[in-house]
């Protein structure tokens, strides 16, 4: 029973390091295999070796950790909210992380607050975290008193409408050159994170990820809902918090940095049940992770192959999932 | 043993029970049982620490309520809900080994003890065979043994369900009963389970814990049919109880 799980972590962790591996090699130029690892190593032709490091390695980092976040933040918003259809992006977690970039992004200038690239960089992400862990707080108030699926994904829809109106008034206050560096975050994608902001993303990343590991036994408790899971001991208070901590670290980041990304934590935790075929979560969240790092290579590479925004084809790939996860659940609407 | 200190029980201005002072005891089933919104689910959920009584104090084997941590009351105290767990993937087994939870360490590893204890309950609602089934396509029969295997594995003294028997056929909803009954007696639990089926609380039940707003009456089952509280509880227009037989049956005019 449990040895197909272990070989599907096998399979998954190789697929890993062979997507990574050729996410570097494939883009504009074609580096090949050798040409990648003499230049991992130091060696080889400097203009590669810029190539290889200072672009493809960080952005197939930045690939793994944002497919492992979204993936994971995914996982425990559907559990939390008992809500299948829940995820980062369709909760307005995205939108909320949108709204306080484009508020520290186009607010700040006009408030004549302007700075270094490192003040910019902490600011774009703190911004993304209060507007996330807002929504989120709010979507967690509401679920608590209604317990109906569809209204709190319209709820999500609303809150990602009204969150767009208020950027587009942003946006037309603001002026030309922050418009611009707005605009340019918006189609943001996985390339843009430059190495000093990855010593911010990691960690943050690294640290969501931590403690989406430490609520694993509350999260199973969750499955049976919150009056059994409180009756076998569970801090539902405590838990609740740590989960929407996490939540906001993880979805948060990517959306600071990566941009809007959508789909892959809605759907990618449905891929790692189907795979798996367990709702232990001491076996879907590992699964989920992997299977999310797998998929945003993917993303990338195709992105790269057919010079896409990395949003469309999470979108496009992501999008047949949620209408058979849709179609399979049809007892819930 | 749950033990009632002159409590009222309620939400906001509304009172459902007020000076409720009696017990509960162990090794005996009881049924509690009542009209449609007269508190029985509040109260399971106030002795469960879910809800909260508006004063007096409820004692769980002689420890007041309020001073019981979460983990402590979950040692002493195993619910089961009335809310369905239909979870794809989730099999049978996880879903009782969730039960040994607060034995468990922060990842929930389970021991060899804890193993054993699973299926031991497992085999005693009777669902050994069930075990690697995922709760998604079991009956709502199965669900439910599924679920008291659950609170059994948690090794609790006191064991409440809120009606249990609701979506059972009546075959099930007797041998549901009949193997709370055997639990009760067998591992001297505590066990208290709200109810509408007044024949099985009769015929099965040691006691009958009977909300007659705002009162709580509770006491042996023979006692509980000679007091005449079931004839004013439930006689209507239409129906009436005759404590000869035992049963409700429509009027005649």
């Amino acid at each position: 029973m449990r040895s197909r799980s272990h070989i599907l972590f096998i399979l998954l962790t190789a697929l890993v390091v062979v997507l990574f591996a050729a996410d570097m090699m494939v883009g504009s130029v074609g580096i090949s295999a050798k040409e990648v690892l003499a230049a991992l190593m130091g060696g080889g032709d400097p203009v590669t070796r810029k190539i290889v490091i200072d672009i493809r390695l960080i952005k197939a980092i930045v690939a793994i950790l944002a497919g492992a976040a979204l993936a994971v933040s995914g996982l425990q918003m559907q559990t939390l909210f008992r809500n299948p259809l829940a995820g980062p992006y369709v909760l307005g977690v995205s939108s909320g992380a949108s709204l306080g970039v484009a508020l520290f992004i186009l607010g700040a200038p006009l408030l004549g607050i302007g700075g270094s690239a490192w003040l910019s960089t902490v600011g774009v992400a703190g911004a993304a975290w209060i507007g996330a862990a807002a929504i989120l707080a709010v979507v967690a108030a509401v679920s608590q008193r209604i317990k109906d699926i569809m209204v709190i994904l319209i709820l999500g829809m609303m809150a990602s409408s009204g969150v767009s109106a208020i950027v587009q008034i942003l946006q037309y206050m603001s002026n030309e050159e922050a418009l611009k560096s707005f605009v340019i975050w918006t189609m943001g994608s996985l390339g843009d994170v430059t190495t000093s902001q990855l010593a911010l993303v990691a960690p943050a990343i690294i640290a969501g990820l931590i403690i989406s590991i430490s609520v694993i036994k509350s999260l199973n408790l969750l499955l049976l809902g919150e009056s059994y899971a409180r009756t076998m001991g569970l801090n539902i208070r405590r838990t609740r918090s740590l989960i929407l901590l996490s939540t906001t670290l993880l979805a948060g980041t990517v959306t600071a940095f990566c941009g809007p990304i959508g789909f892959i934590g809605l759907a990618i935790p449905h891929v790692a049940r189907i795979l798996f075929r367990d709702a232990d979560h001491r076996t879907l969240l590992p699964a989920a992770a992997l299977t999310g790092a797998v998929s945003l290579l993917i993303c990338d590479i195709i992105s790269k192959i057919l010079v896409l925004p990395v949003n469309t084809i999470t979108a496009l790939l992501g999008i047949p999932i949620v209408i058979w996860v849709v179609i399979r659940n049809k007892s819930i609407v | 043993m749950i033990r009632f200190d002159n409590i009222r029980l309620g939400y906001g201005n509304r009172t459902l029970i007020e000076n409720l002072s009696a017990t509960i005891k162990r090794g005996a089933l009881t049924a509690l049982v009542g009209r449609n919104g007269t508190g029985k689910s509040t109260l399971l959920r106030a002795i469960a620490q879910l809800g909260d009584v508006l004063s007096g104090e409820i004692l769980l084997d002689g420890h007041p309520l309020q001073e019981l941590t979460p983990s402590a009351m979950a040692s002493m105290v195993a619910f089961v809900t009335t809310d369905k767990v239909r979870i794809a993937n989730l099999r049978c087994r996880d879903v009782v080994a969730l039960g040994r939870a607060p034995y468990t360490n922060w990842i929930g590893r389970m021991q060899e003890q804890d193993k054993a204890i699973v299926e031991q309950a497992l085999a005693s609602v009777g669902m050994s065979d069930y075990a690697d089934k995922t709760m998604d396509r079991m009956s709502d029969g199965e669900c439910q043994r599924i679920m008291i295997a659950r609170a059994l594995a948690q090794q609790t003294p006191i064991i409440l369900l809120d009606e249990p028997t609701a979506f059972l056929d009546m075959p099930n909803r007797y041998e549901l009963c009949t193997l709370l009954r055997r639990l009760a007696h067998e591992e001297q639990k505590c066990i208290l389970f709200s109810t509408h089926e007044l024949d099985i609380a009769l015929s099965l039940c040691d006691a009958v814990a009977l909300i007659a707003p705002p009162e709580l009456h509770i006491l042996p089952t023979d006692e509980m049919v000679r007091s005449g509280h079931i004839e004013r509880l439930f006689t209507t227009g239409i129906v009436e109880f005759d404590p000869q037989t035992r049963t409700v049956s429509v009027k005649e005019k």
